[in-house]
């Protein structure tokens, strides 16, 4: 297989499945796709912390689990938090003695919503404290766990359940937190984004964020086709498109320094990205206009941001 | 092999409902969900194993003979491994069960 | 053996450290800071080798816990009222993973108004949480309490988390001649905690899968059984405790009980005045008995219906509001044992100390021979309240 050569730059053993079949997301699911790929790079060594939200439903109702790694899941809005614990056992039991020592990843993982909102207290002091651990949050942009209500992560204009368009209201009516720059400012050593769309970059930064001792912030745009109402066999394509046009651009945070991992000669307009989602379907000429206006500001941020930090 | 949740006895449970059999969602075969089946032209097939890259449920495998083919049992019918085929070698057709 | 004046939170801490807990996360709150305080010094200058995890919230806090006690390290965390309120929900987690971490819970009122005195309306509040209940009556017991909270947890027929309830200020914060076992005793009573099943590469685990209809049901059963038949082994770790150490523990302590047929239910420190009032009232020649509860989950029903012998009488005496039940808990409780077992008894509910609140000998006695009526037709008498 010529791919698993490839692959062999990025991780130790490219056709170890660590997320078995059998699971129950839904056809076309990019964010468990997402965790397919992250723990090839991670490797058995690795334990989970993972919260709440659809990827622990899917792949765990008792007494099934997906699951080939030590795995737990606690609550909705702790997973940081749990993750600290785990590291400080692991660190304690090895200066006695009680485990051998080697290396084991510790990984957090929750979504937008577990990250973003209800998560944010938790991520942000374990981040401060410096744990070695890698968080990895799958951004679908919505809770859709729940049913697609919208969460501080959901997109301008998008509609979901609790950010109904209508006759007074756009559908979401804020623009889309900034979770990776929270995450950069709390200086740590490595925060990047991500998309399963393009998985060698994806690949190249579990990487990275393995190998340092200290947090890392890994943010994962994860293409829900069932939330974003797109035909399942569009997931990847519809990750390519919101890289393309700078929605969501792939960018890595090294001990402070900005750098694009990606990026495109010309942005397409964000019409291209937009047009097909069922979520943005009711958006106007002049209110894609409005996204395109942000979109287009905020990339040349980010650029400018990369040659300020430039060493 | 974990037994049907409905024939689980108290006693049966671990401590704190652990399950210590890594993996054994595999019984559950999500194949039943499928509509449609990814139908590969090998004749059209460089062997490159983006459909096995990308395919969220790991359902399309390695062959012996270095081309992919879908797992009945877990293969959902996305059709992202049809889509995402470079050389168009994977056509989504009807799943006669 | 060596017996030393110490104030009790720094006695706890120390009593932990002789427990060698392994990761220590907590988040300071009047008035248990100055356990975690003086852990955190301990681990500073390497008297313990452990964790302290600065957290930035009670939830997290005992987030950490479970995460580390599943890890397969011995925890230890501590809060009180606002902070116990915010760890709710881990609480009931934390238990029906059967994890075996050990809490001090400084007792204090909940808010609002907020106080930082003493009350049972926060461990109240946390009752059917799952974990195991013991109270503590004096410094000394807060101590031996907290080591063998440690052997009860993780005891692999129990494996479950443990409260040591110890009331704010009155006890906390007192200076008490305390006895500490040596280390090496310590250790041959309580060995290095091993997991029943842990987070471990080499061996991979599930850990808080979710329960269907048709499983939930026997989750929570099994989970309920585990700890109902913990009470065998608190009791075989209190008697073995006792051997080895010579301050016997049970789960009901009973006082003056020979001949009375009047008693007091209660727990915490407030049983010191209560125990003054009885030895006042013999000194009249009334025989009034106490009945205290060491180990409030499980509930020690039997040994709780052993220890009334003659008692015609009982007045309980809690601190905490019930806010729209009918009685306060423990009352209750009992009332159900009582009705379910026909007993012929009469049984009074009284509400005292509530946010601080001193209740002096005194007023106990009064209760024995001048019962107050109950006002503002409710089934229970508020002591003290003004207006
Ligand atoms: C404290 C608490 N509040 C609310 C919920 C309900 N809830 C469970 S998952 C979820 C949304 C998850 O959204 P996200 O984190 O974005 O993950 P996704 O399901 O989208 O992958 C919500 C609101 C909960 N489980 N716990
Ligand atoms: S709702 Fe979206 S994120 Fe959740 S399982 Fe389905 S496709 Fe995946
Ligand atoms: S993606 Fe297409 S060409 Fe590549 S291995 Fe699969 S079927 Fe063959
Ligand atoms: S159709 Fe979807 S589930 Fe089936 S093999 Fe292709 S990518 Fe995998
Ligand atoms: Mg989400």
């Amino acid at each position: 297989m010529k791919i698993l050569k490839t692959l062999e730059k990025y991780m130790e053993d490219p056709s170890l499945e660590l997320v078995a079949s059998g699971h129950r997301a839904c056809q076309g699911c990019a964010e468990v796709l997402a965790l397919r790929m992250a723990f090839k790079v991670l490797g058995k060594n690795t334990i989970v912390a993972m919260a709440t939200g659809c990827m622990e439903i899917i792949s765990t109702p008792l007494p099934i689990t997906c699951w080939r790694l030590p795995w737990i899941h606690v609550a909705f809005e702790n997973t940081a938090a749990v993750a600290s614990g785990i590291e400080s056992a692991i660190r304690i039991l090895m200066a006695k003695g009680k485990i051998d020592k080697k290396w084991i990843n510790v990984v957090g993982v929750a979504g937008d919503g577990g990250t973003s909102d209800i998560g944010l207290q938790a991520l942000s002091g374990a981040l401060e404290r410096g744990h070695r651990l890698i968080y990895i949050c799958l951004d679908n942009e919505a809770y859709m766990n729940t049913g697609v209500q919208r969460s501080s992560s959901t997109p301008y204009g998008a509609s979901t359940t609790t950010s109904p368009p209508g006759k007074k209201s756009i559908g979401q009516s804020t623009w889309k937190k900034d979770m990776p720059k929270i995450a950069v400012a709390h200086n740590i050593p490595y925060v990047a984004t991500a998309c399963p769309s393009y998985p060698f970059d994806l690949f190249n930064k579990l990487k990275k964020a393995k190998e340092k001792d200290g947090p890392s912030y890994i943010h994962i745009l994860s293409v829900c086709p069932t939330g974003w109402r797109i035909p399942s066999e569009m997931a990847i394509e519809y990750g390519r498109l919101a890289v393309r046009c700078g929605m969501f651009p792939l960018y890595e945070v090294e001990d402070g320094v900005y750098k694009m991992t990606f990026k495109p000669d010309t942005l397409i307009p964000v019409e291209e990205y937009i047009k097909g989602q069922g979520r943005f379907r009711h958006l106007t000429e002049k209110e894609i206009k409005e996204i395109q206006q942000r979109v287009n500001s905020e990339w040349e941020k980010l650029n400018k941001l990369c040659e300020i930090t430039k060493p | 092999m974990a037994k049907k949740m409905e024939e689980y006895k108290w006693q049966d449970l671990n401590a704190g409902c652990v399950i210590d059999e890594p993996g054994n969602s595999l019984q559950y075969k999500t194949g039943e969900w499928r509509i449609l089946r990814p139908l590969t032209d090998y004749s059209k097939c460089t062997k490159c194993g983006l459909c096995w890259l990308f395919c969220p449920d790991n359902a399309m495998r390695p062959k012996e003979d270095g081309f992919f083919a879908s797992h009945p049992d877990y293969c959902k019918g996305c059709g992202i491994c049809a889509q995402e085929c470079k050389f168009e070698a994977i056509k989504m057709v009807e799943d006669k069960k | 053996m060596k017996r030393k004046g110490i104030e009790v939170s720094k006695a706890i801490a120390e009593a932990a450290k002789l427990a060698r807990v392994e990761v220590v996360s907590a988040y300071p709150i009047t008035p248990q800071t100055h356990i975690v305080e003086h852990l955190a010094e301990l681990v500073a200058n390497g008297e313990l080798e452990a964790v302290y995890l600065n957290v930035e919230s009670e939830h997290s806090a005992l987030s950490a816990c479970v995460g580390a006690a599943a890890t397969g390290a011995r925890t230890f965390t501590s809060t009180s009222a606002q902070g116990l309120e915010l760890m709710h929900e881990i609480l009931f987690i934390t238990s029906s993973l059967r994890l075996p971490v050990v809490m001090v819970l400084v007792n204090r009122a909940l808010s609002a108004p907020l106080s930082i005195w003493c009350d049972h309306s926060d461990v109240m509040a946390a009752r059917d949480c799952g974990w195991i209940m013991l109270f503590c009556e004096n410094g000394q017991e807060a101590v031996d309490s907290l080591i063998m909270a440690y052997r009860i947890a993780e005891d692999k027929r129990v494996l479950l988390p443990v409260i040591v309830n110890v009331d704010g200020f009155t006890l906390s914060h007192v200076i008490e001649p305390i006895e500490f076992p040596e280390q090496d005793e310590v250790d041959r009573f309580l060995p290095p905690y091993e997991a029943l099943f842990k987070l471990d590469p080499e061996r991979p685990v599930t850990f808080g899968a979710y329960g269907m209809p048709e499983i939930y049901t026997e989750a929570k059963y099994a989970q309920e059984m585990a700890l109902v038949s913990s009470k065998k082994v608190i009791k075989e770790v209190m008697e073995e405790f006792g051997k080895r150490f010579g301050r016997e523990y049970k789960v009901v302590e009973t006082y003056n009980m020979e001949n009375s047929k009047v008693a007091f239910v209660s727990c915490g420190s407030i049983n010191e005045n209560i125990k003054t009032a009885i030895d006042l009232l013999k000194k009249d020649g009334l025989d009034v008995g106490l009945i205290s509860l060491r180990l409030f989950r499980p509930f020690p029903s039997e040994e709780f219906l052993e220890s009334l012998k003659n008692v015609k009488r009982l007045i309980v005496v809690e601190r905490s509001m019930p806010q729209g039940a009918t009685n306060t808990p423990i009352f209750n409780e009992i009332c159900a044992l009582i009705f379910t077992r026909k007993l012929d008894l009469t049984v009074e509910n009284y509400i005292a100390g509530l946010g601080g609140r001193d209740v002096l000998p005194q007023e106990f006695l009064e209760l024995v021979v001048n019962p107050p009526e109950k006002d503002h037709g409710r089934e229970y008498k508020v002591l003290g309240v003004r207006g």
